[in-house]
């Protein structure tokens, strides 16, 4: 019934558009992202022979609406990743920012849009401490954002006292369960962002700082590269993402409440490593992250569709992510003794 | 490290600020200070009973802090426990009630606890994924196999003998015997044996432990087992302590054993920090939770809710403290 001409579109990015940058067409076979699209396009072909709901415009739109708020994250958890760091912190921070769209619309009795704005600054105050304390404190930032978890879930908590808010106006659902021309909101959103974080990654200086960084930071120190200022850069921008999600998920649902995304840093960690990006740093793409979040949403929208109940789909994001580390370290094995 | 201790004995004395060098005697007096504060505002919390209590919720955490001492101490992190804590009380509740002895239903659920250990250990020492990423997604697969494999029923009418938590030995309960016991043994065991020396080296420098002859993927790949072990043990404190087994993954119980071992002063670095240090946090953490009702603010009693939020400003501070002591020893 489907074709493959018709799982061929879903590739976000055929990698034979590399082959005119790069001259040698066996290092663009090889690289993470072709194999990623080759998984995804297996993927696509097996989900689509067991079950006829999936391969449909509909349920293919209706996905991204579930993994927008995972890949927003994940774009500057990649960079976060490539310096050689880690913000575990990003779901807290998700529901903190939701948590004070709704606290700051309903009981302070602001109007919706001052609200949103609450909520992105919210992100950004965030991210910011967390940048703030591993640069100026030099704490490791797994440790950091472990215990910035705990805080901003807990301030999520104590500021809504475990209380939801809802009765949002019908207005406002728009960036989370509406579209424009057929394409839901949030993935305009996505497109746009992953545009901008990409084209910064891999064509303008900041971008290639970040890699620096990653790769020696003394080095980059020294190379006269503001490591410092690159650093809050980034994590500050992670709890920015991580606010924007907050919005477009309580638009999405139409309620805060304090618990919301917990464990969601565990999706995007996965899908960024999924993607190619080293956990030790210094290499990594957002066309691999993007990827990799697509392929995760997949394979859980097939387990759903096969039957499994939600929750315990997390399963697929642990093996993913094991998975992922085996063979990146594998490939990499094979790339040093070639 | 010998030249680290040879600095501090340089030092001119400071009584006050050799106190601090201590995170043992840190807590401590933080531990004396809440308990005054709360007692002066309700004398009861001293009664023999609140303590106990507080001793005996805090065990199945002070027991998985244990292994996480060791885990950190040797420079890796798990934040698996709280799936495998869930998995373990659930296996532990299914063989009871399927009629399995009890003792072998304890050896069982213990065993099984040192398997997710072994897996850990193997995927951090012998094929080089970072901890936290093994653990992430040990800990995601623990918790959908779980659900898979319960659909969340609870599990009920355990039979009497099972009932660990609820007992009691010379009218101290068996968690806090259980506690104290194995606390000890692995005070012993890290500070005295060999192993446990091996501990301390690979996590203060890997390279110079692999070089001066430790097999250090075999002191990782042990630590992870006896970590995953003592997350058995856990797991029945916790599995026995009430009539049912709600078959699901306690939420936040990886963040309080890692607050536990961090507030007691083992230092995320590698290398040091004690299991003294982390039973005097998980009781810090326990008495602090029990003591929030009583601590007012603007005339309201502190929620419940904010717990969460004091444990990660403990986290930070006890980070803070760790660096701005290791600074002072440069």
């Amino acid at each position: 019934m489907q074709t493959v001409n018709d799982a061929n579109k879903l590739r976000p990015a055929p990698p034979e558009e590399k082959s005119g940058v790069g001259p040698r067409l066996r290092k663009v076979l090889f690289a993470q992202e072709s194999i990623l699209a080759l998984i995804l396009l297996l993927i696509v072909l097996l989900l689509a022979t067991q079950s006829d709901r999936f391969l449909t415009t509909r349920n293919l739109l209706n996905q991204t609406r579930f993994f927008t708020e995972t890949a927003l994250i994940a774009l500057p958890m990649t960079l976060i990743i490539i310096t050689g760091g880690i913000d575990l912190s990003v779901g807290s921070t998700l529901a903190l920012s939701a948590v004070m769209l709704g606290f700051s619309w309903k009981f302070w009795g602001l109007p919706l849009e001052l609200a949103v704005a609450v909520c992105l600054l919210t992100g950004i105050v965030a991210g910011l401490f967390n940048g703030l304390v591993i640069v100026y404190l030099k704490v490791p930032p797994l440790i950091v954002t472990l215990a910035t978890l705990a805080i901003y879930r807990g301030f999520s908590f104590g500021i809504s006292q475990s209380q939801s808010v809802t009765s949002f106006p019908e207005g406002f659902a728009i960036w989370g369960s509406g579209d424009v021309g057929g394409i839901p909101t949030q993935l305009i959103i996505l497109v746009i962002a992953t545009l901008i974080v990409g084209v910064v990654l891999a064509r303008t200086p900041f971008g290639r700082y970040i890699y620096a960084i990653g790769n020696n930071e003394l080095g980059a120190r020294f190379a006269g590269i503001n490591v410092n200022r690159v650093k809050l850069l980034i994590y500050t921008f992670a709890g920015f993402m991580a606010g924007v999600a907050g919005f477009i998920f309580t638009s999405r649902v139409l309620t805060t409440r304090a618990d919301a995304a917990t464990g969601v840093e565990l999706d995007v960690i996965a899908a960024v490593v999924l993607g190619g990006t080293s956990i030790f740093g210094g290499s990594g793409s957002i066309l691999g992250t993007i990827l990799g979040v697509l392929i995760i949403q997949l394979l859980r929208n097939g387990l759903q569709l096969a039957g499994v109940t939600g929750d315990s789909t997390v399963i697929v994001i642990g093996f993913v992510l094991i998975a992922a580390l085996l063979i990146n370290n594998a490939l990499r094995r094979r790339t040093v003794a070639r | 490290m010998s030249t680290l201790t040879v600095s501090r004995q340089l030092r001119a004395p400071n009584p006050f600020l050799i106190l601090l060098n201590s995170q043992e005697a840190v807590l401590v007096i933080a531990l004396v200070v809440v308990t005054l504060f709360v007692t002066a505002l309700n004398p009861r919390f001293l009664e023999f009973g609140n303590i106990s209590d507080i001793l005996s919720n805090c065990a199945y955490v002070a027991v998985a802090a244990i292994g996480t001492t060791m885990v950190i101490v040797s420079g890796n992190i798990d934040i698996s426990m709280g799936s495998a804590l869930g998995v373990c009380a659930t296996i532990a509740g299914t063989l009871s009630v399927n009629n399995v002895p009890i003792p072998l239903v304890f050896l069982l659920t213990v065993l099984a606890g040192g398997l997710i250990g072994l897996a850990n250990g193997f995927l951090v020492a012998y094929l080089r994924i970072p901890a936290i990423v093994v653990t992430l997604g040990m800990s995601s697969i623990l918790k959908g196999g779980l659900i898979i494999a319960t659909q969340g029923k609870w599990i009920y009418n355990m039979p009497p003998g099972f009932a660990l938590s609820q007992g009691n030995l010379a009218g101290i309960p068996n968690p806090v015997w259980i506690m104290f016991i194995l606390i000890a043994g692995f005070w012993l065991y890290l500070r005295y044996t060999a192993q446990g020396r091996e501990v301390y080296a690979v996590g203060g420098n890997t390279e110079a432990a692999r070089l001066s002859g430790i097999n250090t993927r075999r002191v990782i790949l042990r630590v992870f087992i006896l970590n995953g072990l003592l997350v058995g043990v856990a797991s029945i404190l916790f599995a026995t302590k009430f009539s049912s087994i709600q078959s699901n993954v306690p939420s936040g119980y990886e963040l309080l054993v890692i607050t536990s071992a961090v507030i007691g002063g083992v230092s995320i670095l590698g290398g040091t920090g004690s299991v003294i240090g982390a039973l005097l946090g998980a009781i810090f953490l326990e008495t602090t939770r029990t003591s929030l009702p009583f601590i007012q603010i603007g005339g309201q009693p502190v929620r419940a809710e904010w717990f969460q939020a004091i444990q990660g400003t403990l986290i930070l501070l006890a980070i803070l403290i760790d660096i701005a002591r290791r600074r002072r020893m440069r």
